[in-house]
């Protein structure tokens, strides 16, 4: 969509506004699929650097994936890092620079697979960046093999009889696994399959990057994510997929806050 | 500081940390492995005195993007390995080339291939010159054959690296990063000022857009060019620049004057070579040392002007890599007309002296 055609679908006056673009997030119609959740995590992050005010001293370090075209659509300085290594060169960038905000947009194959050493480690040491980490259960823009986050029995190119925890593994929980190191000062799963669950979302996002700019340690945030092409499901069905199979073996919530701890012992 | 106490004895990977400092480098990132663990055990102490960042990463792949990302927002970052740990930071390198980031990396060999040994090596002359990772890119490459030189190198090397925006890899080996001696902590004359580095990164760096004033627009480094055509034209800037770097050659001539055999040797093996050559200059042997300090890019215009009707010796210490490029460069252009080309390799993991060259010279000489 132009710009234009953006602005003709502005309110009126007296009309009252529902939708709005935010700066962070340019107008760029992105190439991500029809009922991709990439898009919205995308309007998540962006909304919340907005209302931080920190989008003028952000790097985004893009990964490789669906998403690597991220800094296509983020109106902040953006950095290209080899697949798996975004934790590390974001360690690299807010070292040099740590004055700025970081962040790190990174899909399952990418965080969890090829990158699961940079990621633990980064996350280990308390790097003061933001790890943002899509799981969709299965590498998209490769085609749709399986993934770390694959779930047990479902199929893809390279797991055509079905995941099996005999062969291949069980799903791994990243939530979970962040939340036990030292390092990680927040670290929580959310879904974008629905409204409710995308204003929650959104909540755990601006913590995950709160707690970077209080110089408390790693933020993480998994968020359960479709990917209609590569489910072979149409939009909705792949919502329902997120709710009935994917947030029985992932369990949505808070596995860690330093904050809330600092809280309660205050209280 | 004194004349006295500028003289320090130190070995040659203490020399690199030193230099790495003076010259401004205030990021390292590394993972031990000998035989350059003097390297990150002295700026594990001098970076945070100096107010800069020392991380011990997870493994090579980590330090080199840990590089990544620090050169990326304009600040000197270093990291340095050794023959094996090089090989896992070849994805790094690649895409520091590809999307011009500029960074240091120190290679003090060891024997390979595999696992190999610790001992003195130079077989990743190929690996260091040709580019070494995936993709078509180059490494400016500079060769220190004495600890003096680690410390001199390292000015070089990041203003080599920040002129470029490309990654310069230090070539030394065992010999270079241990052996101890006096090196003059003084920046050499031809240093580039730290203040200069961070103006050749102002029109590229990530620092947030803020920063950059009112009205600055987001930055992006990156390295993949889908559109059709547009890696073919990066690629061909690339080539420009990797083209432009022979203004950079840096070479040393001894003896060549009148010499009939002239051994080509870079790092220790031609500091060795030197010594052989000296007690054989002064038995009356005409011979000299032509000694490439870039080994990319290769001196090949200083070579070839000494070659009409030479003999020439490549000796190294590996199975035959720069001999490759001395006939290319020698036999490669018409009217060079070098006498002939003789190679003598030192295998990997020995150790050597100035006696066990001397043999292969005199029969050099010998076979006219
Ligand atoms: C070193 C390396 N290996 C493999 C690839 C190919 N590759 C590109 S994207 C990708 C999978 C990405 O999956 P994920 O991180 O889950 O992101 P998604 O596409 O699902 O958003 C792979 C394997 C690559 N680019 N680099
Ligand atoms: S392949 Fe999947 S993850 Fe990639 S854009 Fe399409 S729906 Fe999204």
């Amino acid at each position: 969509m132009q710009a234009q055609e953006l602005d003709a679908l502005r309110p009126a006056e007296g009309e009252s506004l529902v939708f709005d673009t935010n700066p962070v997030l340019n107008e760029r119609p992105t190439h991500y699929c029809p009922g991709c959740h990439h898009g919205i995590a995308h309007r998540l992050v962006s909304e919340v650097l907005h209302e931080l005010g920190v989008a003028d001293r952000t790097i985004l370090v893009a990964a490789v994936g669906c998403a690597t075209f991220t800094y296509d659509y983020f109106n902040v300085d953006g950095l290209e890092a080899p697949h798996g290594r975004a934790c590390a060169v974001a360690t690299g960038v807010r070292r040099a620079r740590p004055d700025s905000v970081v962040f790190t947009y990174q899909g399952d194959g990418d965080m969890a697979a090829i990158g699961m050493a940079e990621s633990m480690h980064a996350a280990n040491r308390g790097e003061k960046i933001t790890g943002i980490f899509i799981n969709n259960t299965v590498y998209g823009m490769t085609g749709g093999q399986m993934a770390p986050t694959t779930l047990v029995g479902q199929k893809t190119t390279t797991s055509r009889a079905g995941r099996s925890i005999g062969n291949e593994g069980g799903p791994i929980r990243m939530a979970e696994i962040m939340a036990q190191l030292d390092g990680v000062a927040y670290s929580a799963r959310c879904s974008l399959h629905s409204v409710k669950h995308v204003r929650e979302a959104k909540k755990a996002v601006r913590k995950a990057f709160e707690v970077q700019l209080q110089g408390l340690g790693f933020g993480f945030i998994e968020l359960l994510s479709g990917c209609p092409t590569n489910w072979h499901m149409d939009p909705i069905a792949a919502n329902n997929r997120i709710a009935e199979a994917m947030m029985p073996v992932f369990p949505l919530g808070v596995y860690k806050d330093v904050t809330a701890n600092v809280e309660a012992e205050h209280a | 500081m004194s004349a006295a106490t500028e003289r320090v004895l130190i070995k040659g990977n203490e020399a690199v940390a030193f230099g790495a400092i003076d010259a401004g480098c205030r990021c390292y990132f590394g993972y031990p492995i000998t035989p350059q663990n003097e390297v990150p055990e002295a700026l594990s102490t001098l970076l945070p005195e100096a107010g800069g960042q020392f991380v011990q990463a997870e493994s090579e792949v980590g330090a080199i993007n840990m590089v990544l990302g620090a050169a990326a927002s304009g600040v000197p970052a270093l990291t340095s390995s050794s023959s094996c740990g090089i090989s896992l930071m070849q994805e790094g390198i690649s895409y520091m080339a590809g999307s011009q980031i500029p960074g240091v990396i120190v290679n003090m060999q060891r024997g390979g291939p595999g696992l190999g040994d610790i001992g003195p090596s130079q077989g990743d002359y190929f690996q260091a010159v040709k580019g070494g990772g995936h993709g078509d890119h180059r490494n400016l490459v500079l060769a220190p054959s004495t600890a003096q030189e680690c410390y001199d190198f390292m000015f070089r090397a990041f203003a080599l690296a920040f002129k470029y925006a490309n990654p310069v890899m230090v070539l030394g080996d065992a010999i270079v990063g241990q052996i101890k001696e006096p090196v003059r902590r003084v920046p050499p004359r031809d240093a580039v000022p730290a203040e200069d580095l961070a103006t050749l990164a102002a029109p590229w760096r990530m620092e947030g857009f803020g920063r950059r004033g009112p009205g600055a627009q987001p930055r992006l480094l990156k390295s993949v060019y889908l559109a059709e055509g547009a890696l073919a034209e990066r690629n061909r800037m690339l080539m420009r620049k990797y083209e432009s770097m022979k203004a950079d050659c840096a070479f040393e001539c001894v003896d060549t004057d009148d010499a009939e055999l002239i051994v080509v040797a870079f790092g220790s093996i031609a500091r060795i070579a030197r010594s052989a050559i000296r007690q054989l200059r002064a038995e009356g042997h005409k011979i000299g040392l032509f000694r490439p300090i870039t080994l990319f890019p290769f001196p090949e215009e200083a070579l070839c002007a000494l070659a009409p009707g030479r003999r020439f010796l490549v000796m190294e210490q590996n199975t035959g890599q720069m001999v490759e490029d001395v006939r290319l460069s020698l036999f490669g252009q018409p009217g060079v007309s070098p006498a002939s080309v003789l190679w003598h390799g030192v295998m990997p993991g020995l150790f050597i002296g100035a006696d066990a060259l001397r043999d292969p010279m005199l029969q050099a000489l010998k076979e006219k």
